[in-house]
Protein backbone atom coordinates (compact mmCIF):
# COMPACT_ATOMS: atom_id res chain seq x y z
CA UNK A 1 0.00 0.00 0.00
CA UNK A 2 1.25 3.24 -0.87
CA UNK A 3 1.12 5.99 1.88
CA UNK A 4 -1.26 8.59 1.09
CA UNK A 5 1.05 11.03 2.53
CA UNK A 6 4.32 10.21 -0.11
CA UNK A 7 1.09 9.97 -3.05
CA UNK A 8 0.30 13.79 -2.20
CA UNK A 9 3.84 15.20 -1.80
CA UNK A 10 4.57 13.40 -5.32
CA UNK A 11 1.52 14.82 -6.56
CA UNK A 12 2.53 18.39 -5.73
CA UNK A 13 6.06 17.90 -6.93
CA UNK A 14 4.03 17.09 -10.04
CA UNK A 15 1.84 20.21 -10.30
CA UNK A 16 4.34 22.83 -9.64
CA UNK A 17 6.93 21.37 -12.11
CA UNK A 18 4.64 21.95 -15.33
CA UNK A 19 4.17 25.00 -16.62
CA UNK A 20 0.65 24.50 -17.71
CA UNK A 21 -0.32 25.29 -13.81
CA UNK A 22 1.32 28.70 -13.70
CA UNK A 23 -0.22 30.03 -17.09
CA UNK A 24 -3.78 28.42 -16.82
CA UNK A 25 -4.43 29.63 -12.95
CA UNK A 26 -2.72 32.36 -13.95
CA UNK A 27 -4.74 33.28 -16.65
CA UNK A 28 -8.10 32.73 -15.00
CA UNK A 29 -6.75 35.11 -12.00
CA UNK A 30 -5.74 38.35 -15.03
CA UNK A 31 -8.97 37.20 -17.22
CA UNK A 32 -11.18 37.45 -13.89
CA UNK A 33 -10.23 40.52 -12.24
CA UNK A 34 -9.56 42.35 -15.64
CA UNK A 35 -12.53 41.68 -17.37
CA UNK A 36 -14.87 42.44 -14.05
CA UNK A 37 -12.98 45.63 -13.92
CA UNK A 38 -13.75 46.68 -17.31
CA UNK A 39 -17.14 45.56 -17.24
CA UNK A 40 -17.88 47.17 -13.84
CA UNK A 41 -16.47 50.53 -14.77
CA UNK A 42 -18.68 50.23 -18.22
CA UNK A 43 -21.82 49.83 -15.86
CA UNK A 44 -20.52 52.49 -13.53
CA UNK A 45 -20.58 55.40 -16.15
CA UNK A 46 -23.73 54.34 -17.98
CA UNK A 47 -25.84 53.64 -15.16
CA UNK A 48 -27.95 55.76 -15.26
CA UNK A 49 -29.35 54.87 -18.72
CA UNK A 50 -29.89 51.75 -17.96
CA UNK A 51 -33.95 50.26 -17.52
CA UNK A 52 -35.48 50.77 -14.23
CA UNK A 53 -35.83 47.15 -13.44
CA UNK A 54 -32.20 46.64 -13.91
CA UNK A 55 -31.40 49.64 -11.88
CA UNK A 56 -33.30 48.03 -8.93
CA UNK A 57 -32.19 44.92 -9.14
CA UNK A 58 -28.73 45.83 -9.57
CA UNK A 59 -26.03 43.66 -7.84
CA UNK A 60 -22.61 45.53 -7.32
CA UNK A 61 -20.86 42.13 -6.18
CA UNK A 62 -21.97 40.30 -9.04
CA UNK A 63 -21.27 42.70 -11.24
CA UNK A 64 -17.50 42.75 -10.29
CA UNK A 65 -17.83 39.14 -11.07
CA UNK A 66 -18.32 39.32 -14.59
CA UNK A 67 -15.37 38.00 -15.46
CA UNK A 68 -15.87 34.96 -14.12
CA UNK A 69 -17.56 33.36 -16.82
CA UNK A 70 -14.63 33.88 -19.55
CA UNK A 71 -12.01 33.04 -16.77
CA UNK A 72 -13.64 30.07 -15.80
CA UNK A 73 -12.49 28.55 -18.61
CA UNK A 74 -8.97 28.54 -18.14
CA UNK A 75 -9.75 27.05 -14.87
CA UNK A 76 -11.22 24.13 -16.73
CA UNK A 77 -8.22 24.26 -19.08
CA UNK A 78 -6.27 23.94 -15.48
CA UNK A 79 -8.52 20.99 -14.13
CA UNK A 80 -8.29 19.18 -17.59
CA UNK A 81 -4.88 19.12 -18.20
CA UNK A 82 -3.79 18.20 -14.53
CA UNK A 83 -5.86 14.76 -14.95
CA UNK A 84 -5.40 14.25 -18.96
CA UNK A 85 -1.50 15.17 -19.24
CA UNK A 86 -1.16 12.08 -17.52
CA UNK A 87 -2.49 9.97 -20.64
CA UNK A 88 -1.59 12.33 -23.49
CA UNK A 89 1.73 11.90 -22.45
CA UNK A 90 1.91 8.33 -21.25
CA UNK A 91 3.10 9.48 -17.55
CA UNK A 92 -0.18 7.27 -16.25
CA UNK A 93 1.62 3.78 -16.94
CA UNK A 94 4.80 5.22 -14.62
CA UNK A 95 2.57 7.20 -12.33
CA UNK A 96 0.40 3.58 -11.93
CA UNK A 97 3.54 1.29 -11.80
CA UNK A 98 4.79 3.54 -8.79
CA UNK A 99 1.05 3.88 -7.07
CA UNK A 100 -1.35 1.01 -8.00
CA UNK A 101 -3.64 1.78 -5.49
CA UNK A 102 -5.73 3.43 -8.34
CA UNK A 103 -8.23 5.92 -5.62
CA UNK A 104 -5.32 6.87 -3.31
CA UNK A 105 -3.71 7.62 -6.69
CA UNK A 106 -6.20 9.77 -8.55
CA UNK A 107 -7.86 11.54 -5.63
CA UNK A 108 -4.43 12.25 -4.22
CA UNK A 109 -3.52 14.44 -7.42
CA UNK A 110 -7.33 15.99 -7.25
CA UNK A 111 -6.95 17.06 -3.68
CA UNK A 112 -3.44 18.74 -4.92
CA UNK A 113 -5.29 20.12 -7.73
CA UNK A 114 -8.30 21.36 -5.81
CA UNK A 115 -6.24 22.57 -3.50
CA UNK A 116 -3.95 25.08 -5.63
CA UNK A 117 -7.06 25.69 -7.61
CA UNK A 118 -8.57 27.04 -4.32
CA UNK A 119 -6.17 29.13 -3.34
CA UNK A 120 -6.19 30.61 -6.96
CA UNK A 121 -9.64 30.94 -6.99
CA UNK A 122 -9.99 32.66 -3.71
CA UNK A 123 -7.65 35.27 -4.40
CA UNK A 124 -9.32 35.78 -7.64
CA UNK A 125 -12.81 36.01 -6.37
CA UNK A 126 -11.75 38.64 -3.68
CA UNK A 127 -9.51 40.82 -6.01
CA UNK A 128 -12.06 40.82 -8.98
CA UNK A 129 -14.65 42.09 -5.45
CA UNK A 130 -11.95 44.83 -4.36
CA UNK A 131 -10.91 45.91 -8.16
CA UNK A 132 -14.52 45.83 -9.29
CA UNK A 133 -15.93 47.69 -6.64
CA UNK A 134 -13.58 50.29 -7.01
CA UNK A 135 -14.46 50.85 -10.61
CA UNK A 136 -18.02 51.39 -9.65
CA UNK A 137 -17.59 54.09 -7.60
CA UNK A 138 -20.84 55.61 -6.38
CA UNK A 139 -22.77 52.19 -6.76
CA UNK A 140 -20.28 49.58 -5.25
CA UNK A 141 -21.17 47.68 -1.81
CA UNK A 142 -19.05 46.94 0.97
CA UNK A 143 -17.50 43.64 1.83
CA UNK A 144 -19.28 44.56 5.11
CA UNK A 145 -22.85 44.10 3.93
CA UNK A 146 -25.39 41.97 4.04
CA UNK A 147 -24.29 38.38 2.17
CA UNK A 148 -21.54 40.17 0.50
CA UNK A 149 -19.04 38.12 1.98
CA UNK A 150 -21.03 35.04 1.19
CA UNK A 151 -21.34 35.72 -1.86
CA UNK A 152 -17.26 36.88 -2.32
CA UNK A 153 -16.42 33.31 -0.60
CA UNK A 154 -18.92 31.86 -2.85
CA UNK A 155 -17.09 33.13 -6.18
CA UNK A 156 -13.64 31.25 -4.73
CA UNK A 157 -15.68 28.04 -3.79
CA UNK A 158 -17.34 28.65 -7.48
CA UNK A 159 -14.34 28.56 -9.67
CA UNK A 160 -12.58 25.67 -7.70
CA UNK A 161 -15.63 23.40 -8.28
CA UNK A 162 -15.46 23.85 -12.04
CA UNK A 163 -11.75 23.27 -11.76
CA UNK A 164 -13.03 20.10 -10.10
CA UNK A 165 -15.55 19.20 -11.82
CA UNK A 166 -13.42 19.10 -15.43
CA UNK A 167 -10.61 16.30 -13.09
CA UNK A 168 -13.68 14.34 -12.99
CA UNK A 169 -14.94 14.79 -16.65
CA UNK A 170 -10.95 14.84 -18.09
CA UNK A 171 -10.48 11.07 -15.75
CA UNK A 172 -13.04 9.61 -17.72
CA UNK A 173 -12.78 10.98 -20.84
CA UNK A 174 -8.76 10.84 -20.74
CA UNK A 175 -8.00 12.64 -24.14
CA UNK A 176 -7.33 16.36 -23.74
CA UNK A 177 -8.79 17.23 -26.54
CA UNK A 178 -12.23 15.41 -26.43
CA UNK A 179 -12.46 17.13 -22.94
CA UNK A 180 -11.71 20.35 -23.41
CA UNK A 181 -13.73 19.75 -26.80
CA UNK A 182 -17.19 19.24 -24.54
CA UNK A 183 -16.48 21.52 -21.37
CA UNK A 184 -15.49 24.42 -22.93
CA UNK A 185 -18.71 25.53 -25.26
CA UNK A 186 -20.75 23.92 -22.95
CA UNK A 187 -19.97 25.77 -20.08
CA UNK A 188 -19.06 29.21 -22.50
CA UNK A 189 -22.24 28.68 -24.54
CA UNK A 190 -24.61 25.88 -24.37
CA UNK A 191 -25.49 26.48 -20.68
CA UNK A 192 -25.99 29.94 -21.22
CA UNK A 193 -28.01 29.27 -24.09
CA UNK A 194 -30.37 26.59 -22.16
CA UNK A 195 -30.64 29.44 -19.38
CA UNK A 196 -32.20 31.78 -22.14
CA UNK A 197 -34.36 29.99 -23.61
CA UNK A 198 -38.01 29.95 -21.53
CA UNK A 199 -38.48 26.33 -22.91
CA UNK A 200 -35.21 24.48 -21.48
CA UNK A 201 -34.85 27.44 -18.31
CA UNK A 202 -36.46 25.51 -15.98
CA UNK A 203 -34.17 22.32 -16.38
CA UNK A 204 -31.00 24.54 -17.17
CA UNK A 205 -31.07 26.26 -13.85
CA UNK A 206 -29.86 22.97 -12.26
CA UNK A 207 -26.74 22.52 -14.42
CA UNK A 208 -23.42 23.13 -12.36
CA UNK A 209 -22.63 26.20 -13.12
CA UNK A 210 -26.31 27.94 -13.04
CA UNK A 211 -26.82 26.41 -9.97
CA UNK A 212 -23.75 27.57 -8.41
CA UNK A 213 -23.39 30.50 -9.42
CA UNK A 214 -26.56 31.74 -7.48
CA UNK A 215 -23.90 31.39 -4.43
CA UNK A 216 -22.33 34.48 -5.54
CA UNK A 217 -25.33 36.58 -6.12
CA UNK A 218 -26.43 39.48 -3.38
CA UNK A 219 -29.32 40.70 -4.80
CA UNK A 220 -32.33 37.70 -6.25
CA UNK A 221 -35.23 38.19 -8.56
CA UNK A 222 -38.35 36.83 -6.69
CA UNK A 223 -39.58 34.35 -9.71
CA UNK A 224 -35.72 33.25 -9.99
CA UNK A 225 -34.50 29.41 -9.00
CA UNK A 226 -36.43 26.99 -6.61
CA UNK A 227 -33.31 26.72 -4.46
CA UNK A 228 -31.29 29.46 -2.27
CA UNK A 229 -27.53 30.36 -2.61
CA UNK A 230 -26.52 27.21 -0.85
CA UNK A 231 -28.83 24.97 -2.09
CA UNK A 232 -27.82 25.88 -5.61
CA UNK A 233 -23.85 25.54 -4.49
CA UNK A 234 -25.30 22.12 -2.97
CA UNK A 235 -26.72 21.32 -6.67
CA UNK A 236 -23.11 22.11 -8.33
CA UNK A 237 -20.95 20.28 -5.55
CA UNK A 238 -23.40 17.08 -6.43
CA UNK A 239 -22.05 17.42 -10.14
CA UNK A 240 -18.88 17.37 -8.81
CA UNK A 241 -18.96 14.16 -6.91
CA UNK A 242 -20.88 12.53 -10.00
CA UNK A 243 -18.16 13.59 -12.11
CA UNK A 244 -15.72 12.34 -9.65
CA UNK A 245 -17.16 8.80 -9.27
CA UNK A 246 -17.68 8.40 -13.30
CA UNK A 247 -13.79 9.02 -13.25
CA UNK A 248 -12.99 6.90 -10.77
CA UNK A 249 -14.91 3.80 -11.73
CA UNK A 250 -13.59 4.31 -15.32
CA UNK A 251 -9.82 4.42 -13.98
CA UNK A 252 -10.77 1.29 -11.83
CA UNK A 253 -11.75 -0.67 -14.17
CA UNK A 254 -10.16 0.47 -17.38
CA UNK A 255 -6.22 -0.77 -18.55
CA UNK A 256 -3.72 2.35 -18.22
CA UNK B 1 10.93 -14.30 -8.45
CA UNK B 2 8.12 -13.52 -10.66
CA UNK B 3 5.77 -16.01 -11.63
CA UNK B 4 3.15 -16.15 -13.95
CA UNK B 5 0.09 -18.74 -13.86
CA UNK B 6 -2.25 -19.25 -16.73
CA UNK B 7 -1.62 -15.68 -18.08
CA UNK B 8 -4.39 -14.63 -20.09
CA UNK B 9 -5.18 -11.08 -21.78
CA UNK B 10 -8.13 -11.11 -24.42
CA UNK B 11 -9.09 -7.90 -26.35
CA UNK B 12 -12.34 -8.48 -27.92
CA UNK B 13 -12.06 -11.52 -29.84
CA UNK B 14 -8.26 -11.12 -30.32
CA UNK B 15 -6.51 -13.43 -27.74
CA UNK B 16 -2.92 -11.16 -26.59
CA UNK B 17 -1.53 -13.58 -23.66
CA UNK B 18 -2.90 -16.96 -23.87
CA UNK B 19 -1.89 -18.65 -20.99
CA UNK B 20 1.34 -17.95 -20.12
CA UNK B 21 2.86 -19.91 -17.07
CA UNK B 22 6.45 -19.35 -16.34
CA UNK B 23 9.27 -18.42 -13.87
CA UNK B 24 11.51 -15.53 -14.01
CA UNK B 25 14.16 -16.82 -11.11
CA UNK B 26 16.77 -14.07 -9.54
CA UNK B 27 20.34 -14.09 -10.49
CA UNK B 28 20.25 -14.00 -14.31
CA UNK B 29 19.25 -12.46 -17.45
CA UNK B 30 15.70 -13.49 -18.37
CA UNK B 31 15.42 -12.81 -22.04
CA UNK B 32 11.53 -12.56 -23.22
CA UNK B 33 11.48 -12.87 -27.02
CA UNK B 34 9.15 -13.12 -29.24
CA UNK B 35 8.19 -11.31 -32.74
CA UNK B 36 6.46 -8.00 -33.03
CA UNK B 37 2.76 -8.04 -31.57
CA UNK B 38 3.55 -11.27 -29.44
CA UNK B 39 2.20 -9.99 -26.52
CA UNK B 40 5.17 -9.26 -25.03
CA UNK B 41 4.66 -5.68 -23.75
CA UNK B 42 0.72 -6.56 -22.58
CA UNK B 43 2.58 -9.68 -20.81
CA UNK B 44 4.81 -7.39 -18.79
CA UNK B 45 1.95 -4.70 -18.49
CA UNK B 46 0.16 -6.91 -16.57
CA UNK B 47 2.96 -7.94 -14.62
CA UNK B 48 2.87 -4.07 -13.42
CA UNK B 49 -0.89 -4.53 -12.70
CA UNK B 50 -1.19 -1.48 -15.61
CA UNK B 51 -3.45 -4.07 -17.44
CA UNK B 52 -5.77 -6.36 -15.89
CA UNK B 53 -5.31 -10.18 -17.09
CA UNK B 54 -8.67 -11.79 -18.46
CA UNK B 55 -7.41 -15.35 -16.88
CA UNK B 56 -4.25 -15.86 -14.51
CA UNK B 57 -2.16 -14.00 -12.07
CA UNK B 58 1.14 -12.75 -12.02
CA UNK B 59 2.88 -13.27 -8.32
CA UNK B 60 5.69 -11.02 -7.53
CA UNK B 61 7.82 -12.84 -4.30
CA UNK B 62 4.40 -14.22 -3.54
CA UNK B 63 2.32 -10.89 -3.78
CA UNK B 64 0.19 -9.38 -6.22
CA UNK B 65 1.88 -5.91 -7.49
CA UNK B 66 -0.82 -3.65 -6.00
CA UNK B 67 -0.30 -5.56 -2.56
CA UNK B 68 3.49 -4.21 -2.45
CA UNK B 69 4.16 -1.35 -0.38
CA UNK B 70 6.26 1.44 -2.11
CA UNK B 71 6.68 -1.19 -5.07
CA UNK B 72 9.26 0.55 -6.67
CA UNK B 73 11.53 -0.73 -3.92
CA UNK B 74 10.59 -3.95 -5.21
CA UNK B 75 10.38 -3.92 -8.92
CA UNK B 76 11.85 -1.24 -11.43
CA UNK B 77 10.43 -1.44 -14.76
CA UNK B 78 11.30 0.52 -17.88
CA UNK B 79 8.39 0.17 -20.14
CA UNK B 80 8.58 2.57 -22.91
CA UNK B 81 11.07 5.68 -23.35
CA UNK B 82 8.42 8.15 -23.31
CA UNK B 83 5.92 7.60 -20.50
CA UNK B 84 6.58 10.96 -18.65
CA UNK B 85 5.37 14.34 -18.83
CA UNK B 86 7.72 16.29 -21.67
CA UNK B 87 7.42 19.48 -19.71
CA UNK B 88 9.20 17.83 -16.39
CA UNK B 89 12.46 18.11 -15.93
CA UNK B 90 14.38 15.18 -15.81
CA UNK B 91 14.98 15.86 -11.66
CA UNK B 92 11.61 16.55 -11.36
CA UNK B 93 10.28 13.76 -12.97
CA UNK B 94 12.55 11.28 -10.98
CA UNK B 95 11.76 13.80 -7.75
CA UNK B 96 7.77 12.95 -7.94
CA UNK B 97 8.50 9.39 -8.21
CA UNK B 98 11.01 8.73 -5.50
CA UNK B 99 8.66 10.68 -3.20
CA UNK B 100 5.65 8.86 -4.06
CA UNK B 101 7.51 5.86 -2.47
CA UNK B 102 9.22 7.35 0.19
CA UNK B 103 12.56 7.11 -1.96
CA UNK B 104 15.03 9.60 -0.27
CA UNK B 105 15.70 12.29 -2.53
CA UNK B 106 19.42 12.07 -2.52
CA UNK B 107 19.03 9.02 -4.47
CA UNK B 108 17.67 10.86 -7.43
CA UNK B 109 20.53 12.43 -7.99
CA UNK B 110 22.87 9.10 -7.76
CA UNK B 111 20.52 7.38 -10.75
CA UNK B 112 21.41 10.42 -12.63
CA UNK B 113 24.68 9.88 -12.48
CA UNK B 114 24.83 6.53 -12.65
CA UNK B 115 22.87 6.73 -16.39
CA UNK B 116 25.17 9.88 -17.13
CA UNK B 117 21.98 12.52 -17.54
CA UNK B 118 23.62 14.59 -14.21
CA UNK B 119 24.39 17.27 -16.59
CA UNK B 120 20.91 17.83 -18.17
CA UNK B 121 18.80 17.18 -14.80
CA UNK B 122 17.31 20.25 -14.98
CA UNK B 123 16.35 20.05 -18.48
CA UNK B 124 12.54 19.61 -19.87
CA UNK B 125 12.59 15.81 -21.06
CA UNK B 126 10.78 17.08 -24.28
CA UNK B 127 13.88 17.84 -25.57
CA UNK B 128 15.60 14.72 -24.86
CA UNK B 129 16.37 11.71 -27.52
CA UNK B 130 14.89 8.54 -27.89
CA UNK B 131 18.26 7.71 -26.06
CA UNK B 132 18.37 9.99 -23.27
CA UNK B 133 14.50 9.20 -22.67
CA UNK B 134 15.71 5.72 -22.86
CA UNK B 135 18.58 6.37 -20.44
CA UNK B 136 15.88 8.39 -18.20
CA UNK B 137 13.39 5.67 -18.15
CA UNK B 138 15.83 3.14 -17.07
CA UNK B 139 16.93 5.75 -14.21
CA UNK B 140 13.29 5.69 -12.80
CA UNK B 141 13.81 1.67 -12.81
CA UNK B 142 17.01 1.79 -10.95
CA UNK B 143 15.35 5.20 -8.74
CA UNK B 144 14.44 2.31 -5.79
CA UNK B 145 17.60 0.08 -5.94
CA UNK B 146 14.66 -3.15 -7.06
CA UNK B 147 15.53 -6.59 -6.41
CA UNK B 148 13.88 -6.88 -9.80
CA UNK B 149 13.98 -5.15 -13.19
CA UNK B 150 12.14 -5.15 -16.06
CA UNK B 151 13.13 -3.28 -19.37
CA UNK B 152 10.71 -3.25 -21.91
CA UNK B 153 13.01 -3.14 -25.39
CA UNK B 154 15.80 -1.13 -23.76
CA UNK B 155 18.39 -1.30 -26.24
CA UNK B 156 15.75 0.61 -28.56
CA UNK B 157 17.37 3.73 -30.05
CA UNK B 158 20.62 3.62 -28.22
CA UNK B 159 23.87 4.28 -29.47
CA UNK B 160 26.18 1.31 -30.33
CA UNK B 161 27.91 2.75 -26.53
CA UNK B 162 24.56 3.14 -25.08
CA UNK B 163 23.60 -0.70 -25.92
CA UNK B 164 26.73 -1.60 -24.92
CA UNK B 165 25.86 0.03 -21.07
CA UNK B 166 22.81 -1.42 -20.95
CA UNK B 167 24.51 -4.83 -21.31
CA UNK B 168 26.64 -4.42 -18.96
CA UNK B 169 24.25 -2.98 -16.46
CA UNK B 170 22.06 -5.89 -17.03
CA UNK B 171 24.50 -8.52 -16.40
CA UNK B 172 26.09 -6.54 -13.26
CA UNK B 173 22.30 -6.26 -11.99
CA UNK B 174 22.04 -9.94 -12.40
CA UNK B 175 25.44 -11.02 -10.79
CA UNK B 176 24.26 -8.91 -7.63
CA UNK B 177 21.39 -11.63 -7.52
CA UNK B 178 18.70 -9.69 -9.12
CA UNK B 179 15.94 -10.83 -11.29
CA UNK B 180 16.27 -8.98 -14.60
CA UNK B 181 13.62 -9.56 -16.98
CA UNK B 182 14.20 -8.16 -20.33
CA UNK B 183 12.17 -7.95 -23.60
CA UNK B 184 13.58 -7.97 -27.13
CA UNK B 185 12.51 -9.31 -30.64
CA UNK B 186 15.89 -9.79 -31.90
CA UNK B 187 17.31 -12.61 -30.87
CA UNK B 188 21.21 -11.68 -31.44
CA UNK B 189 20.73 -9.13 -29.13
CA UNK B 190 19.55 -11.79 -26.30
CA UNK B 191 22.21 -14.08 -27.23
CA UNK B 192 24.82 -11.55 -26.02
CA UNK B 193 22.97 -10.71 -22.23
CA UNK B 194 20.35 -13.45 -21.40
CA UNK B 195 21.36 -16.36 -19.66
CA UNK B 196 17.48 -18.08 -20.12
CA UNK B 197 15.14 -17.47 -22.62
CA UNK B 198 11.13 -17.38 -22.89
CA UNK B 199 9.87 -17.39 -26.00
CA UNK B 200 6.33 -16.32 -27.04
CA UNK B 201 4.74 -15.83 -30.31
CA UNK B 202 1.08 -15.14 -30.91
CA UNK B 203 0.95 -15.02 -26.92
CA UNK B 204 1.56 -18.43 -26.43
CA UNK B 205 4.99 -20.15 -24.75
CA UNK B 206 6.99 -21.78 -27.11
CA UNK B 207 9.96 -22.40 -25.41
CA UNK B 208 10.99 -21.69 -21.69
CA UNK B 209 15.36 -22.62 -21.74
CA UNK B 210 18.57 -22.03 -21.19
CA UNK B 211 20.33 -19.98 -23.58
CA UNK B 212 23.18 -23.13 -23.63
CA UNK B 213 20.55 -25.58 -24.22
CA UNK B 214 19.06 -23.40 -26.87
CA UNK B 215 22.38 -22.91 -28.70
CA UNK B 216 23.09 -26.77 -28.06
CA UNK B 217 19.82 -27.10 -30.04
CA UNK B 218 19.55 -24.65 -32.46
CA UNK B 219 22.90 -23.56 -33.63
CA UNK B 220 23.23 -26.75 -36.13
CA UNK B 221 26.56 -26.51 -37.79
CA UNK B 222 27.01 -28.50 -41.30
CA UNK B 223 28.73 -28.76 -43.89
CA UNK B 224 27.03 -27.85 -47.79
CA UNK B 225 28.18 -29.47 -50.73
CA UNK B 226 27.93 -29.14 -54.79
CA UNK B 227 28.66 -31.24 -57.29
CA UNK B 228 28.30 -32.22 -60.68
CA UNK B 229 27.90 -35.86 -60.03
CA UNK B 230 25.38 -35.74 -57.01
CA UNK B 231 24.40 -39.38 -57.68
CA UNK B 232 28.04 -40.69 -57.47
CA UNK B 233 28.76 -38.12 -54.72
CA UNK B 234 25.66 -39.61 -53.00
CA UNK B 235 27.46 -43.39 -53.12
CA UNK B 236 30.27 -42.69 -52.09
CA UNK B 237 29.14 -40.47 -49.16
CA UNK B 238 27.12 -43.76 -48.00
CA UNK B 239 29.92 -45.64 -48.33
CA UNK B 240 31.83 -44.48 -45.63
CA UNK B 241 28.79 -44.38 -43.41
CA UNK B 242 27.93 -40.32 -44.10
CA UNK B 243 24.18 -39.42 -44.35
CA UNK B 244 23.93 -36.45 -46.58
CA UNK B 245 20.70 -34.75 -47.15
CA UNK B 246 19.82 -33.20 -50.73
CA UNK B 247 18.28 -29.68 -50.46
CA UNK B 248 15.56 -28.42 -53.26
CA UNK B 249 18.23 -27.03 -55.13
CA UNK B 250 20.68 -29.36 -55.53
CA UNK B 251 23.09 -29.15 -52.80
CA UNK B 252 23.91 -31.92 -50.31
CA UNK B 253 24.04 -30.63 -46.65
CA UNK B 254 26.39 -33.00 -44.03
CA UNK B 255 26.27 -33.20 -40.17
CA UNK B 256 28.52 -33.86 -37.99
CA UNK B 257 31.55 -34.22 -40.10
CA UNK B 258 34.81 -31.76 -40.87
CA UNK B 259 34.92 -30.00 -44.28
CA UNK B 260 38.56 -31.32 -44.31
CA UNK B 261 37.72 -35.17 -44.02
CA UNK B 262 34.51 -34.76 -46.86
CA UNK B 263 37.20 -33.17 -49.45
CA UNK B 264 39.50 -35.62 -48.89
CA UNK B 265 36.61 -38.19 -49.33
CA UNK B 266 36.15 -36.64 -52.84
CA UNK B 267 39.62 -36.86 -53.57
CA UNK B 268 40.35 -40.36 -52.82
CA UNK B 269 37.20 -40.54 -55.46
CA UNK B 270 38.36 -38.22 -57.80
CA UNK B 271 34.75 -36.47 -57.70
CA UNK B 272 34.47 -33.17 -58.71
CA UNK B 273 33.06 -30.43 -56.42
CA UNK B 274 31.94 -26.96 -56.87
CA UNK B 275 31.38 -26.20 -53.27
CA UNK B 276 32.69 -27.41 -50.07
CA UNK B 277 31.67 -25.09 -46.96
CA UNK B 278 31.27 -25.24 -43.63
CA UNK B 279 27.75 -23.30 -42.45
CA UNK B 280 26.08 -22.46 -39.03
CA UNK B 281 22.52 -21.79 -38.89
CA UNK B 282 22.51 -18.53 -36.68
CA UNK B 283 20.50 -18.35 -33.62
CA UNK B 284 18.13 -15.57 -35.44
CA UNK B 285 17.32 -18.35 -38.04
CA UNK B 286 16.49 -20.69 -35.61
CA UNK B 287 14.33 -18.30 -33.31
CA UNK B 288 12.53 -17.43 -36.72
CA UNK B 289 11.39 -20.99 -37.34
CA UNK B 290 10.18 -21.02 -33.93
CA UNK B 291 8.26 -18.28 -34.18
CA UNK B 292 7.24 -18.21 -38.00
CA UNK B 293 4.04 -19.91 -37.35
CA UNK B 294 3.11 -17.33 -35.14
CA UNK B 295 4.23 -14.35 -36.73
CA UNK B 296 1.20 -12.14 -36.95
CA UNK B 297 2.64 -9.25 -39.45
CA UNK B 298 4.07 -10.33 -42.62
CA UNK B 299 6.17 -8.60 -44.89
CA UNK B 300 5.83 -9.31 -48.67
CA UNK B 301 8.54 -9.15 -50.79
CA UNK B 302 6.87 -11.12 -53.72
CA UNK B 303 3.71 -10.12 -55.35
CA UNK B 304 0.82 -12.29 -53.26
CA UNK B 305 0.13 -16.05 -55.31
CA UNK B 306 3.45 -14.90 -57.61
CA UNK B 307 5.44 -17.94 -56.10
CA UNK B 308 2.99 -19.81 -53.66
CA UNK B 309 3.33 -23.34 -53.35
CA UNK B 310 -0.44 -24.94 -54.29
CA UNK B 311 -1.02 -26.12 -50.74
CA UNK B 312 -0.48 -22.46 -49.22
CA UNK B 313 -3.95 -21.21 -50.97
CA UNK B 314 -5.99 -23.45 -48.70
CA UNK B 315 -8.59 -25.65 -49.60
CA UNK B 316 -11.19 -24.78 -52.47
CA UNK B 317 -13.69 -22.94 -51.02
CA UNK B 318 -12.44 -21.78 -48.12
CA UNK B 319 -11.36 -17.67 -49.09
CA UNK B 320 -7.95 -17.38 -47.24
CA UNK B 321 -5.55 -19.46 -45.73
CA UNK B 322 -5.34 -19.16 -42.04
CA UNK B 323 -2.50 -16.30 -41.64
CA UNK B 324 -0.04 -18.47 -39.36
CA UNK B 325 0.00 -21.71 -40.99
CA UNK B 326 -0.48 -20.82 -44.62
CA UNK B 327 2.03 -18.02 -44.57
CA UNK B 328 4.35 -19.66 -42.13
CA UNK B 329 4.36 -22.80 -44.02
CA UNK B 330 5.24 -20.42 -47.35
CA UNK B 331 8.06 -18.89 -45.42
CA UNK B 332 9.42 -21.99 -44.02
CA UNK B 333 10.01 -23.62 -47.67
CA UNK B 334 11.65 -20.68 -49.40
CA UNK B 335 13.97 -20.06 -46.67
CA UNK B 336 14.25 -23.37 -44.83
CA UNK B 337 17.68 -25.47 -45.16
Amino acid sequence: MAVVAQVLQSEWTKIKSVRSTVWTLGLALVVTVALGALISAFTSSNFNQMPLKERVNFDPTFTSFAGMGLGQLAMIVFGVLVVSNEYSTGMIRTSLAAVPQRGTFLFSKITVAALVAFVIAMATSFVSFFIGQAMLADHRTSIGDAHVLRAVIGGGLYMTLIAVFSMGIAAMLRSPMLSLGILMPFFFIISNILGAVSATKKVAQYLPDQAGRKVMQVVTIADDAPYGPWGGFAIMALWVVAALAGGYAVLKRRDA
Amino acid sequence: MIELQGLTKRYGEKLAVDGLTCTVRPGIVTGFLGPNGAGKSTTMRMMLDLDRPTHGTVLIDGQHYRQLRDPLRTVGALLDAKAMHGGRSAHNHLLCLAQSNGIPRARVREVLDTVGLASVAGKRSKGFSLGMGQRLGIAGALLGDPQILMFDEPVNGLDPEGIHWIRNLMKNLAAQGRTVFVSSHLMSEMALTADHLIVIGQGRLLADTSMADFIKQNSRSYVRLRSPEVERLLDVLAGAGVTAVTTEDGHLEVDGTEAAELGELAARHRLVLHELSPQQASLEEAFMQLTAESVEYHAHSAPPGADAPPDAAGPPGVAAAPPGGGWGADWQKKKGS
